[in-house]
């Protein structure tokens, strides 16, 4: 066991560190690199910034840095990634608001996508020249994804798709979307979907933005109406489409569970403590602040090192354990509870939220508002329990009392 | 990086395993709890023969030779077995107290008889109820005789070599004592897990030794505390995941409305949770044990992590199985108490959760 990098890695980080010290401007110790949530001056402007960036990096080959040489990337190791993104993070670069195309979209084409459409749409992905997103959900598909109702209907050597998907991130800026659709009502539920590659700009489609909580609008309503899309853009075969969105999910659930983007953790929190006083003190002097921080700062900690027990797996060509799955099911809740401590711990204060007045510029608060959604995007705290239960401890299944039933017969309520 | 143990320590672990399902199932600790008895002897000297008391103790010594992260995999599956036996004063204290700040003639002394079992060690802070400080100890070693009581003494009665804090004119020291001497007295005491025994132990005016040249200082002792808190979550985390497993086991047979209750989400979302658990304190686990195998300055903090963690989750992976099993896991005669009993012992050896969570955020703070 060693914790520190092998000559290899270390040889690895020069390399990547030496590239971004050419490249762009180190972060002062204790700032943190920009995030998506809660962006000032909106998402426009960062966006483009993300792009150039984005560029930038693919020219020198230092993006996507895990994908084959073929499509644009270096082919690195999982642990090269953790080097490399650890290092880029001590940069003040904008953030890759890119990862749904390039954490799971792209995986799935490059697993079940046509020669052809490898070559058309990796590279302008990797690039960020064309944006993803990423068309799963429907109102009435969360948890339960493949009872999606969305159709697609072949007509010659097209589909025409109709119906509705939801909490669809970036959809107004996307290029491109990937989308499950119903091709089979008749058969069971799982067996008659069918996976396609949709050009956000078609006639037919509009995006709906949807306000949230905390005010932003990260998520879109997309509604599909006579929406042509050509048989070339399927991936997959025809009704084959749920192994394919699997293969998505499995890249989502690896995506969010590496901790990227989870906003600010323990050292801002101690240094809130440090500089918030209580009664005159520094709150950090109380025992029962210290002894919510520890809490928090072992979950963390905790969730990181057993990233790093999954990426060992991986780095000796051994499929990982099944600690990862615990990622999610701890980090949101655990977040959520940090965020509102931290709140607390700035008494009548803590409910201010205008940037300027707040500590942190409200870093906690607006983490706080955006937390619930981190609990139920990407699979809920509670399927994620069932997930662990039943793949990691191995207990029994949910009864499913339409598995066996033609789509079309499954029973539906009113909500 | 390499964040796993190496596939000759898992081995080692493995043989660990088997050798304990042989000679410790649950007959063995539930025995000592009947009978009162101090430990298993048949156990202890078998567990001495396979090495495991000085696997981390040089051959010079008399030991195996191997290092910490082997001792951590040993002391994980012994807490699997609820071995009811005094490793962990022994191993964890005693023994790591003369590797880190013995003399070179306490070593060469003492290490040979902790690590072949012939002495067993048992580590004396504690003098009364509460949180313990060093500085307001009321046992003093003076001219090198040593009085005062310590209270509650793990493992206290058998031991034969005790490492005791006391006060040494204005500061504090560690001073091994030799149990076999009058001048010291253990008074057992009823304990919690009646398979891991308490005592009382008295000295009066008995022979102590300075451990090394002048006994160390507080942060020596915090330091052992570090080391030995690392080990005891191994521990620790070896009993939560044995809880865990046989509560799996229980639940997928035990049928209610026609199903096995292990079908249902209230009790697969709790054993969610158990492994979650479980599984934050291993990371933090693994973490702690390359620092310490390594001797980085990381361990002071990672070892706090450790701790707080491993109790927590061996504590819940404990009360969660009798709750899980139902009314028949509040009988004598199931053996969840077993593990609610150690689980709860350990956890406030050597400092609770609470304890280790105050000092792991001051030492954050320290640091800046």
């Amino acid at each position: 066991m060693d914790f520190h990098d092998t000559p290899e890695e270390a040889a690895f980080r020069a390399e990547a560190r030496a590239w971004l010290d050419a490249n762009a401007e180190p972060l002062p110790p204790g700032e943190r690199r920009e995030s998506p949530m809660g962006a000032s001056e909106g998402r426009k402007g960062m966006l483009e910034r993300a792009r150039e960036w984005q560029r930038t990096k693919a020219d020198a080959k230092w993006a996507c840095i895990t994908w084959p040489s073929e499509y644009g990337g270096r082919g690195a190791s999982s642990i090269q990634n953790v080097v490399w993104n650890q290092e880029e993070n001590r940069y003040r670069v904008p953030p890759n608001m890119f990862t749904i195309g390039q954490g799971m979209l792209g995986p799935t084409i490059m697993a079940h996508g046509t020669p052809a459409q490898k070559q058309r749409y990796l590279r302008p992905m990797l690039r960020a020249d064309e944006i993803w997103c990423q068309l799963f959900s429907e109102p009435a598909a969360g948890s339960d994804l493949a009872g999606l109702r969305t159709n697609a209907v072949r007509k010659g050597s097209e589909w025409v798709l109709n119906g509705q998907k939801i909490w669809t991130s970036g959809a107004h800026y996307c290029k491109w979307g990937m989308i499950v659709t119903r091709t089979d009502p008749a058969a069971k539920k799982h067996a008659g979907i069918t996976y396609f590659i949709v050009d956000m700009e078609s006639p037919g489609i509009e995006i709906r933005p949807i306000k949230q909580i905390n005010g932003a609008s990260d998520f879109n309503e997309v509604f599909f109406s006579d929406v042509r899309v050509p048989d070339e853009n399927r991936v997959g075969a025809v009704n084959d489409g749920w192994r394919c969105a699997l293969t998505t999910l499995m890249n989502e659930r690896a995506t969010i569970g590496s901790g990227g983007g989870m906003g600010v953790g323990i050292s801002e929190l101690i240094k809130l403590a440090r500089e918030t006083q209580w009664n005159g003190r520094p709150a950090l002097e109380d025992p029962s602040v210290r002894q919510r921080i520890a809490e928090f700062y072992i979950g963390l900690k905790g969730l990181e090192y057993t990233s790093y027990r999954t990426l060992t797996a991986l780095s000796r060509g051994q499929t990982p354990g099944p600690e990862n799955s615990i990622g999610k099911m701890i980090g949101a809740p655990l977040r959520q509870k940090l965020a509102s401590f931290a709140i607390e711990l700035q008494g009548a204060a803590g409910a201010t939220l205008d940037a300027d007045a707040t500590p942190l510029g409200g870093t906690f608060q607006h983490g706080w508002l955006g937390a619930p959604g981190l609990r139920i995007a990407g699979g809920t705290d509670e399927i994620l329990h069932n997930i662990v239960a039943e793949r990691v401890l191995g207990l029994p299944g949910e009864p499913r009392v339409d598995k066996d039933l033609a789509f079309q017969d499954v029973p539906t309520g009113r909500g | 990086m390499n964040f796993d143990f190496s596939e000759e320590q898992k081995l080692l672990q493995k043989t660990a395993r088997d050798y304990l399902a042989e000679h410790c199932t649950l007959a063995t600790p539930r025995a000592v709890l009947e009978s009162g008895g101090t430990h298993d002897e048949a156990l202890w000297k078998g567990v001495a023969e396979m090495g495991w008391l000085g696997a981390a103790v040089p051959e010079s010594y008399g030991g195996a030779g191997f290092g910490r992260l082997e001792l951590a995999l040993i002391s994980q599956e012994l807490g699997r077995a609820l071995a009811p036996i005094p490793f962990g004063p022994t191993a964890y204290l005693v023994s790591e107290a003369l590797l880190v700040a013995g003399s070179e003639a306490q070593k060469q002394r003492w290490l040979p008889r902790l690590a072949s079992g012939e002495l067993v060690g048992a580590f004396a802070f504690d003098e009364r109820a509460g949180r313990p400080s060093a500085a307001q100890l009321e046992t003093r070693v003076e001219g090198g005789k040593i009085r005062g009581h310590k209270f509650p003494v793990q493992d206290g009665a058998s031991a034969g070599l005790l490492l005791v804090v006391a006060r040494a004119g204005s500061r504090s020291a560690l001073a091994l004592v030799e149990a076999s001497q009058s001048g010291v007295s253990a008074t057992p005491i009823g304990s919690l897990d009646g398979s891991r025994p308490l005592a009382k132990v008295a000295f009066d005016g008995a022979r102590a030794e300075l451990l090394g040249a002048d006994g160390g200082d507080e942060a020596l002792l915090s330091h052992l505390l570090d080391r030995a808190a690392v080990l005891a979550a191994f521990e620790q985390i070896g009993g939560a995941e044995r809880a865990l497993e046989l509560t799996r086991d229980f639940t997928l047979n035990r049928f209610a409305f026609g199903r096995p209750v292990a079908s249902f989400q209230a009790l697969k979302h709790r054993m969610a949770d158990v492994y979650a658990a479980i599984t934050l304190a291993s990371s933090n686990a693994y973490y702690g044990a390359w620092a310490l195998s390594t001797d980085d300055a990381e361990l002071a903090t990672a070892a706090c992590a450790t701790r707080a963690a491993a109790s927590e989750a061996f504590e819940l992976a404990a009360t969660e199985m009798i709750q899980m099993y139902g009314g028949v896991g509040y009988t004598w005669e199931y053996d969840c108490h077993l593990f609610y009993r150690r689980a709860k012992q350990l956890g406030v050896w050597l400092g609770s959760a609470a304890e280790w969570r105050d000092k792991l955020v001051l030492r954050l703070a320290q640091r800046g």
